[in-house]
């Protein structure tokens, strides 16, 4: 996903300097008729912006569906769902196990005690895999099925104070 | 009133005029400052997250804080003199008025700069709640406290101008919608194609701003009573909203006002016409909602927000791109194209401008996913994508306007070597800096964390580089205002 991301950004951003540089070097001379440039270009901008509408519509209903964030109204049996309760605090997390297993999906229900802070799970390369809110009076509960064990990190992503920096803690997935 | 009645431009006396220009020259200078000075401390927070600078984690916080409203701020103000300068040409402002809020905004200024400085509060521009209160023995409350009220004292300086704002608005054209060219889109007057477009930019400014506004100073004044009597526990998902409504919206309008100079110096340095019509129209429209409408993209991860909410602000996140890529961004390069343009620096700047809020749309469009925000939410990538907009879109427009009104952009001869230099420098720098940022949010590497680990620092350093030339680029622009602007003549 964030290379795909990150893929789509290069060759959207390339293509942007495409067009510029193209009217750039096109810019010199002179075509005193404007209103034929405008008309010409005109009805391309109506194809342009059918194209883009046509374009949000089929992100929108790929995208959305099924909606990516977890039901909240939802009770996880504890069947089923590893439980895992979060809590962040000024500057440290309590976790609750801090050992899951993988193959299995993990109900985190996360929450804070004292400001926002972001709940973000990190894998061995340092790349982010899942995240969520932790707010104060809320507990958010973020589904996540580990497909391998290893050692993962919890990093505050939600400025919450001088040591937010530190707020690391450790997650074992078995 | 007649169509061609509306669209002639108003009378001053030489002295308003005089003034005016005066006043003008100190939003820009004084708003171009402030963004030099935000550059160094972005530049001192790369330097230190790369291990290049040792500060210590409490002055870091402090600088990204101050960092964080010091560029909220001048774009604000910087965006607010472009936008007047044109605005009053077309109906009858104030420079009383005018004056009002640029002393005003002094004053929430020296307040802030207290705070974070002599108070050492570093709660992040965003004060978000309960953070202010809850500094572990950082900052005072006391500090916390003229932070909010610096902010609170900016809101109602601009509140004030804004009603002068609507007051002659109002007067000219009788109504918002009249003013916004509604009863042209929906057919009840002839288009007219030389309807002012800073009149409808200015417009759609004002009622997105008096929202933001408004909504800032009661999540100021909650937070406010906070402090004082903790026993008031506002829901802090309900501050979360009110914040990032507020934050979204002031900043966001300060490219819709800032575009004005777009809208008005690319026909002036093309010899061709930007008519007004009823796409243009319709944009704008859309874009009054958009804007206010697109905010809760900050909050896609809190999850008890309702997914209607956040479905919306997916949905107007990529429609607000349309806009710029069908109606200002595509005029522009019409504009443009075979044009015999002279690249004058102003033009440049200006042109650059368009692409930097086209391209820019792109990072900021995907991230507004909901899927895509849950492994980018809230790393580099975001400030990526804000420093693409505000490095490459909004600056280029307040800059590009700053040599417009120092004359250079009618002047015959060739842009100095100088300009040049200072032009590439800062393209360079700013494109750079804002793809490193992307580059270490691809890599999931985190936003505000005063010291990175050892796997991110070549990002920082990176960055670091990029920034050094950003804040050369800038330099030479500020010596050129510094120099050109305060004598010269407004060009007619």
């Amino acid at each position: 996903m964030i290379s795909t991301v990150y893929a789509i950004t290069l060759v959207g951003i390339g293509l942007v300097i495409a067009v510029f540089y193209f009217v750039i070097i096109n810019s010199k001379k002179t075509e005193a008729d404007y209103q034929s440039i405008t008309k010409k270009w005109y009805s391309v901008r109506s194809k342009w912006f059918i194209f883009l509408l046509a374009l949000g519509t089929i992100i929108t209903f790929a995208s959305l569906n099924p909606f990516p964030i977890p039901d909240q109204h939802k009770e996880y049996s504890s069947n089923d769902y590893q439980v895992v309760a979060v809590n962040g605090h000024q500057w440290y997390w309590t976790m609750t196990p801090a050992t899951v297993k993988s193959g299995q999906p993990v109900e985190f229900q996360v929450s804070a005690a004292d400001v926002n802070h972001g709940f973000g799970i990190y894998d061995e390369n340092l790349i982010l895999v899942a995240q969520t809110q932790a707010m104060p009076g809320y507990t958010n509960k973020l589904i996540h099925t580990f497909d391998k064990p290893g050692k993962f990190k919890i990093l505050c992503l939600e400025y919450c104070g001088l040591a937010h920096h530190a707020m690391i803690t450790e997650l074992t997935v078995e | 009133m007649s169509t061609t009645e509306v669209s002639s431009k108003i009378e001053y006396s030489d002295s308003e005029d005089r003034n005016a220009l005066i006043a003008v020259k100190s939003h820009l200078i004084a708003g171009l400052l402030v963004f030099l000075l935000m550059m160094l401390a972005g530049l001192a927070m790369r330097a230190a997250q790369g291990t290049w600078l040792e500060i210590g984690a409490d002055l870091f916080y402090q600088i990204m804080t101050v960092h964080g409203v010091g560029v909220v701020g001048a774009a604000m103000i910087t965006s607010t003199g472009v936008q007047w300068y044109f605005l009053r040409q077309y109906v009858k402002l104030s420079n009383g008025v005018f004056w009002t809020n640029f002393f005003i905004f002094l004053t929430g200024v020296v307040l802030i700069l207290g705070s974070i400085f002599v108070g050492k509060y570093g709660g992040a521009w965003t004060f978000l709640f309960p953070l202010p209160a809850i500094s572990m023995g950082a900052w005072s409350t006391g500090a916390a406290a003229v932070f909010q009220l610096g902010l609170l004292v900016i809101g109602v300086g601009f509140l004030i101008l804004y009603l002068d704002f609507g007051r002659a608005i109002l007067a000219r054209y009788g109504s918002l919608s009249r003013a916004l060219g509604l009863t042209q889109l929906f057919g009840k007057e002839p288009v007219d194609y030389k309807h002012p477009a800073a009149v409808v930019a200015s417009t759609m400014v004002l009622i997105v701003n008096f929202m933001g506004i408004a909504a800032g100073a009661v999540v100021l004044v909650m937070g406010l009573i906070n402090l004082f009597y903790p026993e008031f526990k506002p829901d802090a998902l309900l501050m979360k909203n009110l914040i990032y409504f507020f934050g979204h919206v002031v900043i966001n309008a300060t490219m819709y006002a800032s575009v004005i100079a777009v809208y008005e110096l690319l026909p002036r340095y093309t010899g061709r016409p930007w008519k007004t019509n009823k796409p243009f129209y319709a944009a704008w429209f859309a874009i009054v909602f958009m804007v206010m409408g697109v905010y809760p993209h900050h909050l896609l991860m809190d999850f008890p927000m309702p997914a209607w909410g956040l479905i919306v602000a997916q949905v107007l996140s990529f429609g607000s791109g349309i806009p710029v890529l069908v109606v200002t961004g595509y005029g522009a390069l019409m504009i443009v194209y075979r044009s015999g343009i002279k690249w004058s620096t102003s033009a440049k700047l200006l042109f650059l401008s368009m692409f930097g809020w086209a391209a820019g749309v792109i990072p900021a469009i995907l991230d507004a996913m909901v899927t895509v925000n849950r492994t980018f939410h809230n790393t580099l990538w975001v400030p990526g994508h804000f420093h693409f907009y505000l490095l490459l879109g909004l600056l280029p427009m307040l800059i590009g306007f700053a040599y417009f009104l120092a004359g250079e952009g009618d002047s015959k001869e060739r842009p100095k070597a100088v300009d040049s230099f200072g032009f590439y420098a800062y393209l360079i720098g700013a494109f750079m800096t804002s793809m490193v940022f992307l580059a270490s949010g691809a890599n999931s590497i985190p936003r505000r964390w005063a010291a990175h680990l050892p796997e991110w620092i070549g990002f920082a350093q990176a960055g670091t580089i990029a920034a050094s030339l950003v804040v050369l680029g800038m330099l030479l622009f500020i010596m050129r205002a510094l120099i050109s602007l305060p004598g010269a003549n407004n060009p007619r």
